[in-house]
């Protein structure tokens, strides 16, 4: 690992920030660092913590701001997306809380941003080393949806029985004829556990595969905590005659042109017209800068 | 020859002192072994037991794996125990929606202990499935469907083929027929016959039907307060009973 990117964990450490920096108290922002330690050195586990209330209801996120605030230093700099977007109600109010506890910079830029919140998007901007991408997670435990009992999923993790996974690609294909699974494709992580990339597109699963950032997800409701360390291997589920494939658009952004990003349909005026741009508005904004066309625009 | 499988005094009494007291078997590849008794006697906790799925007070089962290692299965690590249980063992429980996924279609559920193996080719799982399901009579063209629109019978046959599919040698059941009608009943007891024999399965079966007992098992044990009273071939027991209580039993079944 070089030295760059050991700066995620340095913060985790040290313990960067200043009395009650970022709302929560220092005390528990400790716990939740140890909780994410732990996390980064069992990739893809998910290690219980003690998840506290937040100012906000739990569909807002209140587990990746509590892994948010615990990582935090006053050089920050704090990026939030909800849907690839960073001006949504959500987005927007998450970045003003941290603002107004904690007072560090904020941007919409991924390039600026050190630490970046996410709800449902991975920035198309490839991160870098030293960036945090910290994910909100309604849901952590990937085999739930066959074996509603914990006592069971845990003994499945430890013992890495993960065969129910695939029972379940194995009904989406026999129900749809293909891997209909678009959101939360579960994933391998560095060849052990299985996780629940959280709600977010198949396309993204791609980038999470030997990322130069740290990866930390937070569940507030459910407390747990797990993490994909910085170029940690990351393997979607699959069969051999079933290989796992990234949704494809059958055309660019109409605003920017890209042809290789995740595009929302927009629509456009009450007749009916849509259009399909990019769900990442920043990344659609600065190829426009740059003076990349869509046909919309 | 060693026996495929040897319990040595097991024993798990619940709060209250009932349960199943130092009780000892050997069965043997291919024998199917009968455990009769009236309700509460026992039966049940002894076939849990074997399975490990409950925590022994004491005692010890032997088993021995293909490899022709006989192995304590108490003291087998959990990974390696689990792996057998559900690639060389079989469990077909009473109450289908305990030996089920029910939110899975019948092809799943045949197919997860493959899966659970390694199996990673959908349609080589998918071929084994439907081969399985066509074995226990169940048409091709249901094997998308939930097996929550499946009758009795077709439960416990699709349990059968969910069992049967990574090839076990032993098979442990908890009254598989009970509660069907009797022609379904005589249609699965005949599957199950035709099945154990075609395959050579070891079979634990656990019944409060003689009648069951007698068409299924070479040997039998009769089970009475968590105790085994009564042992031997099963014509033998059943036509010549020694113990007063199996006497009772016998005659109780005649009489009905
Ligand atoms: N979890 C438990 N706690 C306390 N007592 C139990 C428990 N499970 C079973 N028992 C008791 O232990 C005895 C043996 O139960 P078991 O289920 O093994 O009997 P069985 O022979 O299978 O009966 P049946 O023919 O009705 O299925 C019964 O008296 C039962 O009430
Ligand atoms: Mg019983
Ligand atoms: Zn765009």
């Amino acid at each position: 690992m070089t030295a760059m990117s050991t700066r995620g964990f340095a913060r985790l450490a040290s313990g960067a920030a200043g009395t009650n920096f970022g709302y929560l108290d220092e005390q528990t922002k400790r716990m939740i660092r140890r909780a994410i330690l732990k996390a980064v050195a069992i990739p893809g586990y998910q290690v219980p913590f003690a998840s506290r209330e937040m100012p906000m209801p739990y569909g807002w996120g209140t587990g990746g701001v509590q892994v948010t605030a615990a990582v935090l230093g006053p050089a920050d700099v704090l990026k939030v997306i909800d849907q690839g977007s960073d001006d949504t109600t959500n987005a927007v109010s998450i970045r003003q809380f941290f603002a107004r506890t904690s007072g560090i910079a904020t941007t919409t830029s991924t390039a600026a941003a050190s630490v970046i919140q996410t709800r449902h998007r991975i920035p198309e901007h490839r991160l870098k080393e030293g960036q945090v991408l910290v994910y909100q997670v309604p849901i952590p435990e990937p085999l739930r949806f066959l074996e509603p009992r914990e006592t069971e999923t845990r003994r499945m993790h430890a013992l890495s029985e993960y065969g129910l996974m695939h029972v379940k690609l194995y009904e989406d294909i026999a129900r749809h004829g293909h891997i209909a699974t678009t959101y939360a494709y579960p994933v391998q992580v560095a060849g052990r556990y299985v996780m629940d990339p959280s709600p977010t597109p198949k396309f993204d699963n791609p980038k999470m595969d030997d990322c130069p950032a740290l990866q930390l997800f937070g569940a507030g409701r459910e407390r747990r905590i797990y993490a994909v360390p910085p170029y940690t291997r990351v393997r979607s589920l699959e069969f051999e005659d079933h290989p796992f494939t990234v949704q494809r658009f059958d055309r660019p952004c109409a605003l920017c042109g890209a042809a290789d990003t995740y595009l929302d349909e927009v629509v456009t005026d009450d007749r009916g017209g849509r259009i399909f741009v990019c769900s990442d508005t920043d990344h659609c904004e600065e190829r426009r800068a740059a003076g990349h066309r869509g046909e919309a625009a | 020859m060693t026996p495929l499988l040897s319990a040595r005094g097991l024993t798990k009494l619940y709060p209250g002192g009932r349960g199943c007291r130092e009780v000892s078997l050997e069965l043997d590849a291919g024998e199917v072994l009968a455990v009769v008794g009236e309700s509460g006697s026992g039966k049940s906790t002894l076939l849990s037991l074997l399975a490990t799925e409950l925590a022994a007070d004491a005692g010890r089962i032997d088993y021995r794996l293909r490899d022709g290692t006989v192995r304590d299965l108490l003291v087998l690590g959990e990974a390696e125990r689990r792996l057998l249980l559900r690639t060389d063992w079989g469990f077909i429980r009473q109450d289908a929606t305990q030996g089920l996924r029910m939110a899975v279609s019948a092809g799943g559920n045949v197919g997860e202990r493959l899966m659970a193996v390694g199996a990673r080719h959908y349609g080589n799982i998918r071929e084994a499935a439907r081969d399985w399901l066509e074995r226990v009579e169940i048409a091709p063209a249901r094997m998308d469907d939930s097996p929550r629109g499946f009758s009795g019978g077709m439960r416990q046959r699709l349990q059968i083929a969910r069992n049967l599919v990574t090839q076990p040698r032993l098979v442990l059941m908890d009254e598989p027929t009970s509660g069907l009608d009797v022609s379904v009943q005589a249609r699965l007891l005949d599957l199950i016959r035709g099945l154990v024999a075609e395959l050579g399965l070891a079979v634990v079966i656990v019944t409060h039907d003689l009648a069951v007992a007698r068409l299924l098992s070479h040997r039998i044990l009769v089970m009475k307060d968590g105790r085994v009273i009564e042992s031997g071939l099963t014509d033998q027991v059943l036509d010549d009973p020694a113990a007063p209580y199996t006497q009772l039993l016998v005659s109780s079944v005649l009489a009905a």
